[in-house]
């Protein structure tokens, strides 16, 4: 019976999972920026789940209004990650992290 | 009880698929493949979701999401031709370093959720309250509060799309040689002297 009872844990575990997921993805592919901006959606995915799962079991709207501002701020930041990774690719014909050092940053 | 077990069930297929599909993301050897299985992990977490309660920011998942971000990934990564091997290559040795951190990490945040309860006063503090599911859909409690008491965050968070919009825009558009376009200020500098000339034409002769 215990287990057929779905709690704000399980979520919250699931949620740091994907989370974890998102960081170890980003450390295996590090060259690749695609893959680590896909990671970052990962991320943001496992803080909304966080967030809607706060919401619906504590009884608070405030998280899925959260949610969606989140939402926004990601497809903003993945349209102008990719926009500058087409720049990227079409002024070095590359898009491996290590070659784009000429900043220093 | 069947309720409860169905919901069980729903539950862990949906975790399951998510967390299966985050790994095949991260560890997929063609990034085409990556973006099919991020989309995959976005319909699994609007799955999850809907279990919760919340159907709107579900189907804004599926939309913004996999409509929008996922596919404009799958642009990104068919557009560019890039040798995906070539930055593969040694990327193994980063492997224990990830394992570590991301084992420290995963092993914090699940000491600390996996026995998370609400303080007794937690319910004291709620901002609006969720309406009953019975009297008012979740869409509509949604939007009761975004443009009531965050009609400002929601300007705002449109005005940012607006910019993303520009600057990807401004960032990715070239221009290109040899194609013409009206230009305005030239059309509006021409004078009479240049734009014509009169010429006293002689009968039988021409011009």
């Amino acid at each position: 019976m215990e287990l057929f009872v779905i709690g704000l844990p399980h979520y919250l575990t699931l949620a740091a999972m994907l989370f974890t997921l998102g960081i170890f993805g980003i450390f295996l592919n590090r060259k690749n920026v695609i893959v680590i901006l896909m990671c970052i959606e990962l991320m943001l995915l496992a803080v909304n789940i966080n967030f809607v799962a706060f919401s619906s079991y504590l009884g608070d709207m405030t998280g899925q209004v959260f949610t969606v501002f989140i939402l926004t701020v990601a497809a903003a930041e993945a349209a102008i990650g990719l926009a500058i990774l087409v720049v990227l690719f079409r002024t070095k014909g590359t898009i491996a992290v290590e070659d784009i050092s000429s900043m220093k940053g | 009880m069947f309720r409860l077990m169905f919901t069980a069930i729903a539950f862990y297929i949906f975790a399951a698929v998510t967390l299966l599909s985050g790994i095949m993301v991260v560890t997929a050897k063609n990034p085409v493949h990556s973006v099919l299985f991020l989309i995959l992990a976005f319909f699994n977490a609007a799955g999850l979701f809907v279990l919760l309660g919340a159907e709107f920011i579900a189907m804004i998942l599926v939309i913004v999401y996999v409509g929008a971000v996922a596919v404009l990934f799958l642009f990104v990564v068919m557009m560019l031709d890039i040798s995906f091997a070539d930055l593969r290559k040694g990327a193994m040795q980063y492997v224990p370093l990830g394992l570590i951190t991301g084992g420290i990490l995963l092993f914090e945040l699940i000491t600390i959720f996996s026995v998370w309860k609400f303080a007794g006063s937690a319910s004291d503090n709620i901002a609006s309250k969720t309406p009953d599911a019975a009297e008012i859909t979740n869409t509509e409690a949604l939007g009761q509060i975004l443009y009531t008491d965050y009609v400002f965050a929601f300007q705002v968070s449109g005005l940012i799309l607006l910019i993303a919009m520009i600057g990807a825009i401004v960032l990715t558009h070239r221009k290109r040689p040899g194609v013409r376009k009206q230009n305005v200020a030239d059309q509006q500098a021409r004078t009479r002297d240049e734009a014509m000339e009169i010429q006293k034409v002689t009968p039988r002769t021409g011009v």
